[in-house]
């Protein structure tokens, strides 16, 4: 009898991978959201495991806001071509060029801005389907995510009139315009993604590893200093995100648990070199993942920071 | 002496072993006052499964509402708010874990809903908690509870008997309680009942035994939500395997790959090995198993309900909605079938409407032909031939389908005994379908080619 067990990791490993080939099967054109963190970087493996011997059967998806870290960029363009996946990618930048993303004024984050790109991504493909590496354990509101998130015509989510989900019959059935968004990692945990990680002994870019690195308190939070500007002659990317003369800037030993952007990642302090010391870390964290997410946090208080700083 | 836990012993570090644990779903079914958000909350509370700003936060509605008391219930307070809101949110899944589970729970509010919502939730649990207010014993809503694990056949039942400390711990109100239950469980088909008194609010027997229960020899709900046997609760009896997708490399470059034809699928039930004899359905075409292959190398044998990739040895015609089965346990097929339905949408279920049937990984068209019964899930009298289901009715039906549905009854397989119903246009899912047990099987002779 104990030969025919599955843990906690194979269970959720096997219910992935059916939600993968469900997408494969019942969607014409589907995209894998691929930002180069550690959750979708799961979900290439799932992916892997779903359709190999055969290619991953759908294009990775990236909306870039502009501010990422470079080592994200580097690893995220590296493992599509490892993986022989076509990588698209899509940009506020463009989208503030040509119209279809309009920048709020005194907004530093282009968090939001990501939306009108996905959704021009969506509709420039004809994407009916996106999956994504988003978890229920995140925060209050994904508890009560869908595996198949239905959107509609203007890729709106609607959590009064979700599609009840039992079993593993996932409906997936959609009308001209509108699109679905399916999350195969709904059920894992930060704890689980990190076993995970270390079972396929999978590479994550070095960022979630401890490296010393120039930060500045706002918010309540260490953020990354960003990058000098190359181009004196454009405007600076990062104008309203660098220290003030207020914000002292220190050398610390820091890691990122969750990657946004540059703008909107708090570092934590840690010595963590390994995997191993990651999940130690995590089993031992006394705070939320998305506690170090600074777009997350309550708006106000990056309102308030902002002002006191006499922005814009 | 109720025991509240002092929030400084939660501050010190989670010791947690890495060796592989099971995973427990469960599910809670209760009713607004019956305290269910505050079990919740106690076992995420003292199993230590709270972040330092989740007791923060609790620490200060903990000095809002005076006294120092903790108000568990606030962990979920994001819920009340929508429903104060007007917004229903049918299920939340919370996951929290210990030494020795992963435990995901169904989290259901106790509303106007509760039937679509518990039976979602319900669906994909392997145990199901049902909260009773000690004070109030056996209520309505705890026999529609109770019927609603027994339909989604859910392995393991515990009744909760709550609010103990409001009845003095009284062993004998705790009896009367077990004994009006077990007056009506012989009419259901649980397999595993059982009872626990404790008090959500001050901790006795959730995480940690009871002083006020001496006459209690039983395990706290934690204990028993950790050891209760679930591993034969896997479905290994009668391979199964609905094919999901077929696997075709077709590369140019490699021949290997451009031979490989895998039959990609979740094993619905069963074990199924290298050398075995299959038979696919419809068609009833038989082959035998040459490679088991998987991403981490091919394998002997695999079982329910891993996700596999088999190769056959001869080239047949195979597609999705296809099902590989073995020849051991044959399941039954056909385009008439007679079925439980939870009904879940405000338009109510009538005789002749048309709607998309989704089964294992095949979706068709389907007709409902007859309402038989109607079933009045809180005293459980069957009403013959109503006009129709309305939302969170629950009733017997027959269907007929435009294709044939490879299937078992739900009482054996709730993999290949379960559907959904669809409607058409808006693409709502409408219905939570049981099938009843095939009146014959497929014959292993059903298809004689000479393979």
């Amino acid at each position: 009898m104990n030969s025919y067990h599955l843990d906690h990791l194979q269970y959720l490993e096997t219910e992935a991978i059916h939600i993968m080939r469900e997408v494969a099967a019942e969607f014409e054109r589907p995209a894998l959201l691929f930002s180069g963190g550690k959750d979708s970087i799961c979900l290439l493996r799932l992916a892997e495991k779903a359709f190999r011997p055969s290619e991953i059967p759908m294009p990775f998806l990236n909306v870039e806001t502009g501010h990422e870290f470079p080592e994200l960029i580097e690893f995220r363009d590296r493992r599509a071509k490892e993986l022989g996946a076509k990588l698209i990618v899509r940009t506020v930048d463009q989208a503030l060029a040509n119209g279809s993303a309009v920048q709020a004024p005194g907004e530093i984050s282009r968090n939001k801005l990501q939306i009108p790109v996905l959704l021009g991504a969506i509709e420039e493909f004809r994407f009916d389907c996106a999956i994504g590496g988003a978890r229920r354990d995140e925060e209050k509101a994904r508890a009560k995510e869908r595996f198949f998130s239905f959107r509609d015509a203007f890729g709106q989510w609607d959590p009064k009139n979700q599609r009840p989900e039992i079993w593993n019959l996932y409906n997936g059935r959609l009308n001209a315009g509108e699109n679905m968004r399916v999350f195969p990692l709904s059920n894992w945990t930060e704890m689980d993604v990190w076993e995970y990680i270390k079972a396929e002994k999978l590479e994550v870019p070095n960022i979630y590893f401890s490296h010393t690195r120039d930060c500045f308190r706002r918010g309540g939070q260490w953020l990354p200093v960003p990058p000098m500007p190359t181009d004196p002659a454009k405007a600076d990317p990062y104008a309203g995100a660098r220290p003030t003369a207020k914000e002292p800037v220190k050398s610390l030993v820091v890691r990122v648990r969750t990657i946004a952007d540059m703008i909107s990642t708090g570092m934590i302090e840690s010595p963590a070199n390994t995997v191993e010391d990651i999940i130690g870390e995590v089993s031992a964290a006394r705070v939320t993942e998305r506690g170090t997410r600074a777009d997350d946090k309550a708006s106000e208080a990056a309102m308030e920071d902002r002002k006191k700083a006499g922005y814009f | 002496m109720p025991n509240p836990t002092s929030i400084s012993d939660l501050r010190s570090p989670i010791s947690q072993s890495h060796a592989p644990v099971e995973l427990l779903r469960f599910n809670t079914c209760g009713s607004v006052d019956d305290g269910k958000s505050t079990l919740i909350g106690r076992l995420l509370y003292d199993s230590k499964s709270l972040m330092e700003d989740q007791i923060e936060a609790l620490e200060r509605s903990a000095d809002l509402t005076g006294g120092g008391q903790i108000n568990l219930a606030n962990l979920t307070d994001g819920l009340r708010a929508e429903r104060e809101q007007g917004i229903t949110i049918d299920v939340a899944y919370r996951y929290f874990a210990t030494p020795r589970r992963k435990f995901i729970v169904a989290d259901t509010p106790g509303h106007v809903q509760y039937t679509r919502n518990m039976v979602t939730g319900a669906s994909t649990a392997n145990l199901s908690i049902v909260l009773v207010d000690a004070r109030q014993g056996v209520i309505e809503q705890s026999r529609r509870h109770t019927y609603i694990a027994s339909l989604l056949r859910i392995p393991h039942l515990v009744i909760a008997i709550n609010k103990m400390d409001l009845v003095d711990w009284s062993e004998q109100r705790y009896l009367e309680i077990r004994t009006e239950f077990e007056k009506f469980l012989p009419l259901l088909d649980i397999r595993d009942v059982k009872f626990i008194p404790l008090s959500a609010l001050n901790g006795d027997n959730v995480v940690d035994p009871s002083q006020h229960t001496p006459w209690y020899v039983g395990p706290t709900l934690l204990g028993h939500l950790e050891t209760v046997h679930i591993a034969s609760d896997l479905n290994l009896h009668g391979f199964r395997l609905p094919v999901q997708w077929v696997n075709r490399p077709n590369n140019p470059t490699n021949k290997a790959l451009h031979d490989f034809r895998g039959l990609s699928g979740q094993l619905a039930s069963g074990i199924v090995k290298v050398g075995q004899k299959v038979m696919i359905l419809p068609s009833g075409q038989r082959s035998t198993v040459k490679v088991i292959w998987t991403y981490d190398g091919t394998r002997q044998e695999a079982f329910c309900p891993q996700s596999v990739t088999l190769q056959l040895e001869h080239d047949l015609d195979v597609s999705r909605g296809d099902m590989i089965v073995g020849l051991d346990a044959l399941p039954g097929m056909g385009t008439d079938l007679h079925a439980k339905v939870c009904w879940m949408n405000s338009k109510p279920l009538q005789k002749g409407r048309k709607y998309f049937l989704k089964h294992t990984t095949q979706t068709v068209q389907a007709v409902i032909t007859a309402i038989e019964s109607k079933i009045n899930i809180n005293n459980y009298d069957v009403q013959a031939e109503p006009a129709e289901l309305a939302l969170n009715d629950i009733g017997e039906i027959r269907i007929k389908t435009a294709k044939p549905l490879i299937y078992d009854g739900y009482n054996t397989n709730r993999m290949t005994g379960s559907f959904i119903l669809i409607e058409q246009g808006t693409n709502a899912t409408v219905a939570a379908g049981m099938l009843l047990p095939p009146l014959e099987t497929v014959k292993p002779e059903y298809n004689d080619f000479a393979i």
